[in-house]
């Protein structure tokens, strides 16, 4: 009796082992993110909460400065383009449409997180020229 | 008197006509420092914005206007005139009486009664408080019922995948554009602000202002000279408006 009980507890334990394994192996097939650095210290709302709702400040600005005008830089799409993607040694700016995307602070996370945006289909994924981005305030 | 006198003397005198000059200039730019709109305000029905385009200063063959604004937009040719989007293009009309030819460009004329706006089945094609007619590509499904329906043959559909397209303009594929009276820089200079059109015309044509103000240049053109409205007879009230036609 004590022999089997043994023989379950080992038998379990080998088990736990390949899980946990095959769950190491499993998250190594894709590393994290690198998300580029932006320019400035601290975004225009705390990191976190940038994290989970930049779409819905971004959907709400979209509207208001398509229909009313209004074009304050706080949830900006240009100004988030401005502050987040900048230029490599060689002056060149990253692309979501180039072999370069992964060093795209947007498409960094996006092809990560599998969720397809079609925000660079229509409006530029990198500031205007380099002088207009440094214009830019974080 | 030597070098040095007439150096410092000159000196003097220019410094004192700056400060005239800057005393001349300076009530006209406090006032127009004003009239600009803050940029978190939303536009308002107070002012209506329009262009007055003198034909009798179109050059003929000249396309400064179109280049401009493809330029400032990211326009760019792809398959050609048939295909490509067009925001301002060139027209000449010859008067068959008279042979008399008119060189005018012709865009969005931001009607008031919009037929565009009328016949777009999702909202996109609408027009702001200031009277600036705009496609809202968002929503915009690309039916193209707007471009049937604008009698002044204003609109394009976007057919092609566009990339490099200009921070102030996006632009893409399966939705309709037009002229937006240089939206963005409308919001950010009101009253002062020049369009690309009127920015790139060597001619002086075209001039940029609020209709609602009886003060401002345009207006003021318009009381004193007259303007015409293209298709007046559809009482659409466009905000361009042309002399010389």
């Amino acid at each position: 009796m004590a022999g089997s009980y043994r023989g379950i507890t080992l038998l379990s334990t080998l088990l736990g082992g390949l899980l946990m394994a095959a769950s190491l192996l499993a998250s190594a097939g894709v590393s994290a993110p690198v998300v580029p650095q932006g320019k400035g210290e601290q975004c225009v709302e705390p990191t976190a909460d940038m994290r989970k709702n930049h779409m819905e400040y971004l959907l709400h600005q979209r509207d208001k400065t398509m229909h009313q005008g209004i074009r304050s830089k706080q949830h900006s799409l240009k100004e988030c383009i401005n502050c987040h993607v900048q230029a490599n040694k060689a002056g060149d700016y990253p692309s979501v449409h180039g072999t370069n995307s992964e060093q795209h602070f947007c498409d960094s996370c996006h092809s990560y997180a599998a969720v397809k945006i079609d925000c660079f289909d229509c409006h530029a994924d990198r500031p205007a020229s380099p002088s207009a981005a440094k214009g830019a305030k974080p | 008197m030597s070098d040095q006198h007439i150096n410092s003397y000159r000196r003097r005198f220019l410094g004192g006509a700056g400060a005239l000059a800057a005393l001349t200039v300076a009530p006209g730019l406090l006032l127009n420092v004003v009239k600009a709109k803050p940029a978190a305000e939303a536009v308002s029905n107070t002012t209506r914005w329009g262009l007055l385009i003198d034909a009798n200063k179109c050059g003929e063959g000249c396309n400064d206007c179109v280049t401009g604004c493809n330029e400032e937009h990211g326009l760019k040719e792809i398959h050609g005139p048939a295909t490509d989007a067009q925001w301002i293009r060139s027209v000449t009309v010859r008067d068959t009486s008279t042979q008399h030819v008119t060189h005018l460009p012709m865009m969005c004329q931001h009607c008031e009664s919009a037929p565009c706006v009328d016949v777009c089945p999702t909202g996109a094609s609408f027009k702001r408080e200031d009277g600036i007619v705009l496609v809202d590509k968002h929503t915009c499904i690309g039916c193209r019922y707007c471009m049937m329906a604008c009698p002044y043959k204003a609109r394009s559909f976007v057919h092609e995948h566009l990339t490099e397209q200009k921070p102030v303009a996006p632009r893409g594929i399966g939705t309709v554009e037009s002229c937006t009276m240089c939206v963005h820089r409308v919001d950010k200079n009101g009253e002062n602000t020049v369009t690309a059109c009127a920015e790139a015309c060597t001619h002086d044509a075209i001039l940029f202002g609020d209709l609602n103000n009886p003060e401002s240049d345009i207006s003021k053109r318009l009381e004193k000279e007259g303007g015409t409205r293209i298709r007046a007879d559809l009482g659409l009230n466009p905000g361009v408006r042309y002399q010389g036609i």
